[in-house]
């Protein structure tokens, strides 16, 4: 019976089934389509049959014309109709009790809060470890996620999971589910949220007991990775500050949406930035200087690159001064690198890239010595180590469902946040 | 096998009149005679060459950015203008074709014929709906091409409120589009209220004009909210009022609300008028009177009434209670209950009938299979946690593609070739004809079968770029799109060939009983030489054309 819903699982091309629910659901979508496909096909075929059957022939009187209409068999009528709505009573039954089931987590769950954003997904997690995009969550361990937006609405899908839930600014919504296996699976935004829409993807790391104990305590070493300029660098050799400029932006997620290649994605490059001409939204060319760099993290909504849109929150509070300056050596670092021409917009490699690993889950994050080394792929293969603390939404809800996202409390049982 | 040809009628020995009447085409000649006519089979002939104008304006959108769908990553064009043409294409598809095209063309032409009447209650109002949906469309265009609107034809807040592009023109054409609707429909539920012929009882009233009335009631009721609400998400955009905003304490999701509850019923709008073309269509190609007429007028009603109470299920992952997502779903199993009323009823019509197959029946095989695949899968997108995986996926882009072009583009074609005698008096090339149709459904199915497969896979909709595992699927629908269009065209150039070079089709070339036949082809300026009378019910397949003839016009 397993190898038989295998079988027609792929046939309907569904993904795997990741989570508790997506079995059950799953039979449900089999004698849907079944019926779906019966109907349509049963229909069309009898009335072709009829078609053949009474189709208007030359040597045929008038007779049956002339004889009228047979009377409707009302009690067939009946028996039909009544039998097709008890037909879709069942289908609401069961999907009823099923939504029910997707609605309601269960009493004992590991809560990570996600928020959305024009293009990315944030999670924080009840110690106040941040990563962006990569959701790490343990196998056979309830998971309950707490949605919401930061700017327009998103929706949060998980096809292996059979799961979504829309992710509304201002609103806290919940979503759960119970991964079965160790694995990698897609997120997608499934609300269309503007331009890069088709770019607002994530990952979830079903990680195994053993790794996710693990990672959680990396995790806690990783939060002591040394963006403060007072500590020492973990790497001596890499010590430079633009080498610390690199660290800071994959940390903070800044190459989410700044390439170093010279292709424009979601914001401008940062090849070739440095001390180029920038066209502005609405006012006169700027050289791109040091204090232009530095009031772009501060307030980026201050001087719009013509050809951009104003999605960049202000990472006042989140940069110290020593990783602005850091940040600033590492673009200055890129000032040669051939940029600033307009190419088509295109992904740069290895930015939110469709392919996922296929050999189970992503390596956890490096130890902190390694830290320091260059990553040739610093957005997807973010490690755990991202801290990110890139302004979180105040969106103003009745201050009473308004959790600290910065450092959620674990929810008790029961309780809302 | 080869089925009957169908001998057409040469001479009408009946017709006593000395000197007929000139036909409405030639009453009277002249550009303006045209703009200013009152003459609602006039005025049908201009909305039909200005929905068609917007259907080959739409289908070029599709067509644009199904190509750019055809690799994983850019194909021809970038992410921004990707996100405008699938909005311009929703736009112009829903408000500037769908809505109006069975209605303003068909409706319009027909349905004053159908019932006896001269001409609609209100010509003028008539008129008017015309030219403010030309205006309304030049507006609509006009921000869609010079603003660059992104946000969907869903215009979903706060994204709507927020977007770089423009928006308040769009919403406000969209507004002026309304007028015109509800121009019409009040005209229609007049016509029908006052104007039936002497003898028309409801009970005698020809399914076709039903529903018609039913898509009229929605028509009137549920667009004025639609004008309001997208009227303030335009006012929002310009003046950041945050109505919808949650930044300023406005809701987001009350927009989904006041925007379902009128778009929801607005399918009904586009699928009722074909639901009604069907009906007059399997009649007059079988022979025969429809299995049971009651069922297919009330289930005409009892949609159209349905239709409102059932706009929630749109919202099943918005953050609905789970109260409301029960009551939204089985609300919304009884259209498919009422649908497949009529679904079996015009299967069941063929049933002892005599049937002639034709382009407009081969149409109508094509509607029934798309139109049970497409409310079925209806029914499943209805079923919660089903709809929890599907929604905002290809699913449901293929499943509202199934009904309405699988059903309302299908049966606005079976129109146009049932009808097109008696508009223009002259017949098609039948066997273009029954090319193109079988073309149209192969298109589609090509086009819009891998969309369900995509939807089942994860694929979410509004997707400029995508996992290249899915890439097969979407080269099969994009070739199945130009297929599609491809037939549509040759479908439409076959009408517009036999315009000039068709035969005369003769007053009633399928040897219906539905009264629109009993009057020239085309139709003299005020429809009847005389008044009919009738005697008996539009689908009286027992009587021969020469008594139905004298039973309507009885001297």
């Amino acid at each position: 019976m397993n190898y038989l819903a295998e079988l027609v699982r792929l046939a309907l091309f569904l993904p795997p089934q990741g989570s508790s629910l997506a079995r059950e659901i799953d039979w449900l979508h089999f004698v849907v389509i079944t019926c779906t496909l019966l109907g349509a096909f049963g229909i069309a075929a009898s009335g072709g049959i009829l078609c053949l059957r009474y189709r208007k022939r030359v040597d045929r009187d008038q007779t049956i014309r002339r004889r009228g209409v047979p009377a409707p068999l009302l009690w067939a009528e009946l028996t039909v109709v009544l039998g097709l709505f008890g037909l879709f009573v069942a289908f609401w039954v069961v999907g009823y009790w099923q939504y029910v089931k997707i609605a309601t987590p269960p009493a004992d769950t590991y809560d990570v809060y996600v928020s959305g954003k024009q293009w990315m997904w944030k999670f924080a997690y009840p110690d106040g470890r941040h990563t962006t995009d990569t959701l790490y969550v343990p196998v056979n361990k309830p998971v309950r996620l707490i949605l919401t937006s930061r700017d327009v609405i998103h929706s949060f899908f998980l096809p292996d999971f059979r799961v979504k839930h829309d992710v509304v600014p201002g609103r806290y919504t919940t979503l759960w589910f119970t991964a079965e296996r160790p694995g990698t699976h897609r997120i997608f935004c499934a609300e269309y949220c503007g331009t890069w829409h088709s770019r607002m993807l994530g990952q979830v790391e079903v990680l195994s007991d053993v790794e996710f104990q693990r990672w959680l305590s990396e995790g806690e070493h990783e939060r002591d990775f040394p963006l403060d300029p007072d500590m020492p660098l973990a790497n001596a050799a890499d010590s430079s500050l633009s080498t610390r400029g690199e660290q800071v932006a994959a940390a903070h997620g800044c190459l989410r949406c700044h390439t170093v290649d010279g292709s424009p994605y979601i914001g401008p490059t940062w090849a070739g930035l440095y001390q180029s001409r920038v066209p502005l939204e609405g006012a006169a060319p700027i050289d791109a200087d040091v204090a232009y760099l530095t009031e772009s993290m501060m307030d980026p909504l201050a001087k719009i690159r013509r050809g951009f849109a104003a999605v960049m929150p202000s990472y006042i509070g989140y940069l110290g001064p020593g990783d602005v300056g850091a940040l600033v050596e590492y673009i200055k670092s890129l000032q040669h690198i051939a940029g600033g021409v307009r190419l088509a917009p295109a992904m740069p490699a290895g930015a939110a890239s469709y392919v996922l690993p296929d050999t189970g889950p992503t390596p956890i994050a490096p130890p902190a010595g390694e830290s320091g080394q260059p990553r040739e792929q610093p957005k997807r293969t973010l490690p755990a180590d991202a801290r990110d603390q890139a302004p979180l939404p105040q969106p103003a809800p009745a201050a009473t469902e308004q959790p600290q996202l910065q450092r959620p409390v674990p929810l008790q049982d029961g309780k809302q946040p | 096998m080869t089925l009957p040809a169908f001998k057409q009628p040469t001479a009408e020995a009946y017709d006593q009149a000395a000197e007929p009447m000139p036909s409405y085409l030639l009453a009277q000649t002249g550009f303006s005679s045209w703009l200013n006519t009152r003459d609602h089979k006039r005025i049908g002939v201009m909305f039909y060459v200005a929905v068609l104008v917007s259907l080959m304006l739409g289908g070029v959108f599709a067509l644009l950015f199904r190509l750019e769908l055809l690799t994983p990553s850019r194909t021809i064009m970038d992410a921004v203008t990707y996100n405008r043409l699938f909005t311009w294409h929703g736009i112009v598809m829903v408000w500037l074709f769908l809505i109006p095209s069975i209605p303003n063309i068909f409706g319009n032409f027909i349905l004053p014929i159908q019932i006896g009447a001269r001409d609609l209650a209100f010509p003028k109002l008539n008129l008017a709906s015309f030219y403010v949906y030309l205006l309304g469309a030049a507006i609509v265009l006009t921000g869609l091409m010079l603003g660059g609107t992104d946000t969907g034809w869903t215009f979903y807040t706060p994204y709507s409120e927020s977007t770089p592009t423009t928006l308040f023109p769009v919403v406000f054409g969209v507004f002026v589009l309304g007028i015109s609707s509800i121009f019409t429909g009040l005209n229609f539920i007049a016509t029908v209220h006052m104007l039936r012929a002497q003898g028309l009882h409801w009970n005698r009233l020809p399914l076709f004009v039903w529903s018609i009335y039913a898509t009229s009631i929605i028509l009137v009721l549920a667009t004025p909210v639609l004008g309001l609400s997208v009227i303030l998400v335009g006012i929002d955009h310009v003046f950041h009022l945050g109505l919808f905003d949650p930044n300023v304490g406005g809701d987001p999701v009350l927009f989904q609300h006041l925007f379902w509850f009128y778009s929801h019923p607005a399918v009904y709008i586009m699928i009722l008028p074909a639901m009604g073309v069907i009906s007059e269509i399997v009649p007059s190609f079988a022979h025969r009177s429809p299995a049971s007429y009651n069922a297919i007028a009330l289930s005409s009603l009892g949609i159209a009434f349905i239709g409102f109470l059932t706009w929630g299920h749109h919202m099943f992952v918005a953050g609905i209670s789970t109260l409301d997502a029960g009551i939204f779903g089985i609300l919304s199993m009884f259209v498919a209950i009422f649908s497949a009323v009529k679904v079996f009823t015009w299967t069941a019509t063929l049933y002892q009938g005599e049937i002639v197959f034709s382009t407009p029946l081969l149409y109508f095989f094509g509607f029934l299979f798309l139109f049970i695949f497409g409310g079925m899968t209806g029914v499943a997108v209805a079923t919660q946690s089903l709809d929890v995986h599907w929604h905002d996926t290809y699913f449901v882009v293929a499943h509202f593609h199934f009904v309405m072009v699988g059903g309302s583009v299908t049966s606005f074609l079976a129109a146009a070739h049932y009808w097109f005698p008696k508009m223009f008096g002259r017949m098609y090339s039948e066997r273009v004809g029954l090319l193109s149709a079988t073309a149209v459904f192969i298109g589609f199915v090509l086009t819009f079968l891998p969309q369900f497969l995509l939807g089942n896979a994860g694929m979410p909709r509004r997707y400029y770029s995508y996992p290249p595992e899915y890439q097969w699927l979407h080269v099969l629908a994009t070739g199945g799109a130009f297929l599609l269009g491809g037939s549509v065209i040759l479908a439409l150039g076959n009408l517009l060939v036999s315009l000039r070079y068709g035969p005369p089709a003769g007053r009633n070339p399928w040897d219906s009983r539905s009264f629109e036949w009993l009057t020239e082809s085309p139709p003299p300026a005020h429809n009847f030489e005389q008044p009919p009378q009738l005697d008996r019910g539009a689908y009286d397949y027992q009587l021969t054309d020469e008594e139905a003839y004298v039973r309507t016009f009885p001297r």
